[in-house]
């Protein structure tokens, strides 16, 4: 017979597998969605900086489209974002609009 | 063997820490604790222990290092008392939550309001819930006894689970009695290296301690965690075995005292257990068959042993020095769930003696074992819960 689940546990919930955060997608929670701009990007990648679930993509140093399995819609990125001459290159906008 | 010596409770604790030399200390000052961690903050000064000292803002902070320093992979110990524990609270569920073998002196005091520096067991049994262990102690020799003990226990690989020692304040832990202390050696090699479970600082094998557990399988862990408090009385057993061989001083989970052929008993914790033996003497001599159960081990509870020890009593008195108000005392509830396993349920009474260090008087003893005496010969209980030793 199978050991029941909670024996099979590891002691104190410790997670012994590292870099497994990125099997928990936190993208259902968001209730706001920033969209990116790109004319009024400066690729100044403050976003991505700034960003705590590590949601915007950047490749060969130009930052790309958001990764919306991680995105919680928290809005940092867009308060961050200086944008060109005023207008931000980051806007939130309600999810499902 | 060992030495003996005159010192106090607070004393004893702290040279129970130099033998052990823990890794890695965090604490801040309350009374009646304070006393216990400025001895042995002096030990490590005088580079007598290798101890990391951390000296933090708060007992919040205390046990957030200390969870910190274990999940390391240290040997951790502080001490507190009182608003001390209180404030820790949130952290003691964190350190049984995650495992960790912390071990603590619990110097016990009363809780404000009003406030008061003095004994009682309200601190400790507003922790009972944390998932520590409880160990508590009648004398300034027991409470260094299960200090050497607790380490050993708690880091016992079948259970790793954080423990509490607890003395009283002031009687125990400022009084000078007569304690024989261990040679170095012999503590070191009794309680053994550490050994590490996960530790964090085992870089080739990052890991992650506290994670979010939601509806899915946080029930599971604490089925575990139930499991586990299971497995602590064999521990606690085997250990007071092997700490007898070397000592010639016997524990268990808890003492009796002339309980075997008693038809009355008072069940009382800690330091008011000399008290009641005393006058538990004076009503042998006058044919009264008296007795007394200590719990040692009050958390895990050992409820089936203490249930076989108290069966054939005619009538029990609980003597609990904290109060659950609106319930009954700490100790009396946790009897009562031992007596509810026996056919014939013997009447049981609780008294609430002792708080903010009120004197424990022989007298007071003597009234409760005289009600008892009646209660066996009528069968009749009037007041299940009372305060005695309250002034007129």
């Amino acid at each position: 017979m199978k050991e029941p689940l909670w024996k099979r546990l590891p002691a104190g919930s410790v997670i012994l597998e590292a870099g497994s955060a990125a099997k928990f997608k936190t993208g259902s929670w968001r209730s706001m969605r920033p969209k990116w701009i790109e004319e009024n990007c400066i690729q100044c990648l403050f976003c991505w900086i700034y960003c705590p679930d590590m949601s915007v993509t950047v490749k060969d140093g130009k930052r790309g489209a958001f990764n919306f399995d991680y995105c919680k819609g928290c809005g940092i990125c867009a308060l961050e974002c200086p944008g060109k001459k005023g207008n931000k290159a980051i806007v939130m906008e309600e999810e499902g609009n | 063997m060992g030495k003996i010596f005159a010192v106090t409770g607070n004393e004893a604790v702290a040279e129970a820490l130099r033998q052990i030399n823990p890794d890695v200390c965090a604490a801040y000052p309350i009374t009646p604790a304070t006393d216990l961690m400025q001895r042995f903050s002096g030990f490590i000064s005088d580079g007598k222990v290798d101890t990391e000292m951390v000296l933090v803002e708060s007992e919040h902070s205390a046990m957030s290092a200390c969870i910190g320093a274990a999940a390391a992979g240290g040997r951790v110990a502080t001490a507190t008392s009182s608003q001390g524990l209180a404030l820790m609270w949130e952290m003691l569920f964190i350190a049984a939550g995650d495992r960790l073998p912390i071990v603590m002196p619990v110097v016990n005091r009363a809780l404000s309001a009003p406030l008061n520096i003095h004994g009682d067991h309200s601190d400790s049994m507003g922790a009972r819930d944390s998932g520590w262990i409880q160990l508590y102690s009648e004398t300034a020799q027991e409470a260094y006894d299960n200090a050497i003990q607790a380490f050993r226990i708690a880091e016992h690989l079948d259970i790793r689970l954080p423990a509490m020692v607890c003395m009283d304040g002031f009687i125990v832990s400022h009084s000078i009695e007569r304690v024989e202390y261990l040679e170095d050696a012999d503590v070191k090699n009794f309680v053994g290296k550490y050994k590490q479970v996960n530790p964090l600082l085992d870089l080739d094998n990052p890991k992650s301690y506290g994670p979010l557990i939601l509806t899915d399988l946080y029930h599971e862990y604490k089925r575990a965690q139930h499991e586990v408090m299971t497995k602590v009385k064999n521990v606690v057993l085997e250990v007071a075995a092997d700490f007898e061989k070397m000592t010639g001083r016997k524990y268990g989970l808890f003492e009796t005292y002339r309980l075997e052929d008693a038809e009355i008993a008072i069940v009382i914790l800690s330091s008011a257990a000399g008290t009641t033996k005393d006058i538990i003497d004076e009503y042998r001599d006058k044919g009264i068959k008296a007795g007394l159960l200590k719990p040692r081990m009050f958390r895990p509870f050992p409820f089936e042993e203490v249930a076989d020890a108290l069966k054939h009593l005619k009538a029990i008195a609980v003597l609990d020095r904290a109060d659950s108000f609106g319930g009954y005392g700490p100790l009396f509830s946790e009897i009562c769930g031992a007596v509810m396993s026996m056919n014939k349920k013997p009447p049981m009474i609780n008294k609430i003696y002792g708080l903010g260090g009120r004197d424990y008087m022989p007298n007071q003893a003597e009234k409760v074992l005289d009600e008892l005496v009646e209660i066996a010969n009528t069968g009749k209980v009037n007041i299940i819960k009372e305060y005695i030793g309250v002034r007129e």
